[in-house]
């Protein structure tokens, strides 16, 4: 088989799956349980050190 | 030690566009040339001066790197202004040709100023915003100094320089007519050394940062900066005709190219265009509005299936062309698809905005970036339309898909910057507050009717071409000759005109009010030991 027509095959095929499936539980993982508290912390991101850096992981206020 | 290093670097490159320019096989090369000298040279001087001298003590990380992105901001401004006067030129261009001046044949023709104005305003004043607005929100949602210490102002200077290149380029012939990919094969080079740095900068930031979790608007910027350095170097394969002339030769060939070509164009505005200036909305908008983004779930699925869809809606670009039709009902298909997340994001925008919507009546800023979430919406709806094959045959090589691309990127892009722009200069410059709100007021229309104006009257012109292309007579002959549908677009050419005179005088009272707010607004500080002192 020539190589167009080998990776036009693939192409449409396992790699869409991949992709397909990759996508998927990307979302499943996004709603998963207790991942609500998590996005609300991160969503306040930007309403903390707006002026300076954190001086440790644990000082970010 | 790297001083001496840089000095050898440095001199070599003088010399070598010294030979350069004297071989120079065409005009461009040679202003190139003498200006790479010029640029080289001057750095060797400069960095000769600053050789063996005490060296400043190394910065503490306890401060955000803020210079650069104030230089970024004035670049923002700067580029806006000339994108935008360049592009209403060319529109009263159009609608009267004895504007192509014939003492200037050659030089600033629409041909020659038209890619000057698409990449002025892309890639100067988007260009320079994005890098600008990254740094920034970088920083802030990292908890963390920028990486890699002088590399940013490396980042902005030689962006810059990228800049004044291909707009030289464009004026004196250099091109290699590939549509948002102009730019010959050395600006091309230079370009690709600067996005890795670029790269490498936001990346180390993150990697440094001191929050657990990478806000979604790094997520944006970071898609953004890597796609377009991928779709740079394979839309930008080719092999240079001579090393001391601009020419080159594509690799790719015929459909190849043509698919390669619009793969790139149309993922310039997905990933440019649209995935970088979400991440500058997914910072700016929570914080002008003071509340956290609406659902944070949605922005994380609003980004995957963005990026999983935009990379293969190029060729829709390319239908009825000799692409196969798989290919086209593809690139269709996922325009279609694409409607959803866009609209995802731009609800999950506005809905940052629930429980805050009196802000609308009392802040400018905030209203502009509503209006730019509009305009996102509008234009996200507009454009999977377009991307439908038999609208498409109406639609392509009109007017209409002009009129489309200016209410995204005046609309979208141009608010949104405004917007982050108003934002951006009193924290940058502490001061407490915009010089005048009602001055905002006045950009905020004048740019809003400009747009509609733009958008109306390329409907009307786009429509009205495309059906007197098609019409034919009892007998199967075309009834319109091309000429007759330019003299018909004549007076909707003078309102897109006017429109852009509009747009435009909005950005130059932005400019007047960012400046006097830098001048003349109180500062943060002060204002704030007055009060305590009334207060007492």
């Amino acid at each position: 088989m020539e190589t167009y027509s080998l990776l036009r095959e693939f192409a449409d095929s396992w790699m869409l799956l991949v992709l397909f499936l990759f996508f998927v539980a990307v979302i499943l993982w996004a709603i998963r349980p207790g991942s609500n508290k998590t996005h609300r912390d991160t969503a306040n991101i930007p309403f903390r050190n707006e002026d300076k850096p954190a001086a440790s992981k644990e000082a970010r206020t | 030690m790297l001083n001496y290093i840089k000095l050898i670097a440095l001199g070599l490159i003088t010399l070598f566009a010294m030979i350069a320019a004297s071989y120079a096989r065409d005009l461009a090369y040679q202003v190139h040339a003498i200006l790479i000298m010029a640029v080289s040279a001057g750095l060797f001087l400069w960095t000769l001066r600053n050789t063996d001298e005490p060296v400043p003590a190394a910065v503490l990380e306890t401060s955000y790197m803020d210079g650069v992105i104030r230089y970024g901001v004035i670049a923002t401004a700067f580029w806006g202004v000339v994108g935008f006067l360049a592009g209403t030129f060319i529109a009263f261009q159009l609608a009267f040709p004895a504007l192509n001046f014939d003492w200037a044949q050659g030089f600033a023709n629409f041909g020659r100023l038209r890619p000057l104005h698409t990449s002025a305003v892309i890639f100067a004043f988007g260009g320079n915003a994005l890098i600008a607005t990254s740094f920034y929100v970088v920083q802030r949602t990292s908890a963390a100094r920028l990486w890699g210490g002088n590399m940013a102002w490396f980042v902005f200077w030689g962006y810059n320089l990228f800049i004044v290149l291909a707009a030289t380029g464009y004026l004196l012939g250099a091109t290699q007519s590939k549509e948002y990919a102009e730019p010959e094969w050395y600006i091309d080079l230079w370009l690709t050394i600067v996005w890795l740095a670029y790269l490498a900068v936001f990346l180390g930031t993150i990697i440094k940062r001191k929050e657990p979790h990478i806000y979604v608007a790094n997520w944006f910027f970071l898609s953004f900066i890597v796609t377009v350095a991928m779709l740079h170097v394979f839309n930008n394969l080719s092999i240079p005709v001579s090393i001391f002339g601009s020419k080159s030769v594509q690799v790719f060939a015929g459909v190849q190219d043509a698919m390669v070509q619009w793969w790139y164009g149309h993922n310039a505005v997905g990933f440019f265009l649209t995935a970088g200036f979400l991440g500058m909305m997914y910072y700016f908008v929570p914080k002008q509005a003071e509340r956290p983004v609406f659902s944070y779930k949605l922005s994380i699925i609003h980004f995957w299936a963005l990026i999983f869809l935009y990379i293969w809606a190029g060729p829709h670009h390319l239908h009825y062309t000799a692409l196969p039709d798989w290919a086209s009902t593809l690139g269709m298909v996922f325009s279609i698809v694409l409607w959803m997340p866009s609209w995802g994001g731009m609800i999950n925008g506005l809905m940052t905005l629930s429980g805050a919507w009196d802000k609308l009546r009392t802040d400018p800023v905030i209203r502009m970036m509503v209006i730019s979430l509009g305009f996102y919406g509008m234009s996200t709806f507009e454009g999977p339309m377009m991307s439908i094959r038999a609208v498409n045959s109406l639609s392509h090589y009109t007017d209409w898909t002009i009129g489309h691309v200016h209410s995204g990127a005046l609309g979208w892009n141009g608010m949104i910057t405004f917007g982050a722009l108003y934002f951006l200069v009193p924290k940058l410059w502490n001061r407490q507050r915009l010089y005048s709100l009602s001055m905002v007021s006045w950009h905020f229309w004048l740019a809003t009717i400009g747009i509609i104006l733009y958008a109306a009257s390329m409907w009307v012109t786009g429509i009205m071409e495309g059906l007197m292309w098609r019409e034919v007579d009892a007998n199967g002959f075309l009834v319109n000759s091309f000429a007759d549908t330019v003299s018909a677009k004549f007076p909707m050419y003078v309102v897109r005109g006017l429109g852009g005179v509009m747009y435009l005088t909005g950005a130059l009272i932005m400019c007047y009010n960012l400046w006097m707010t830098v001048k003349r607004s109180p500062a943060k500080d002060a204002v704030a030991s007055s009060a305590a002192v009334a207060a007492e």
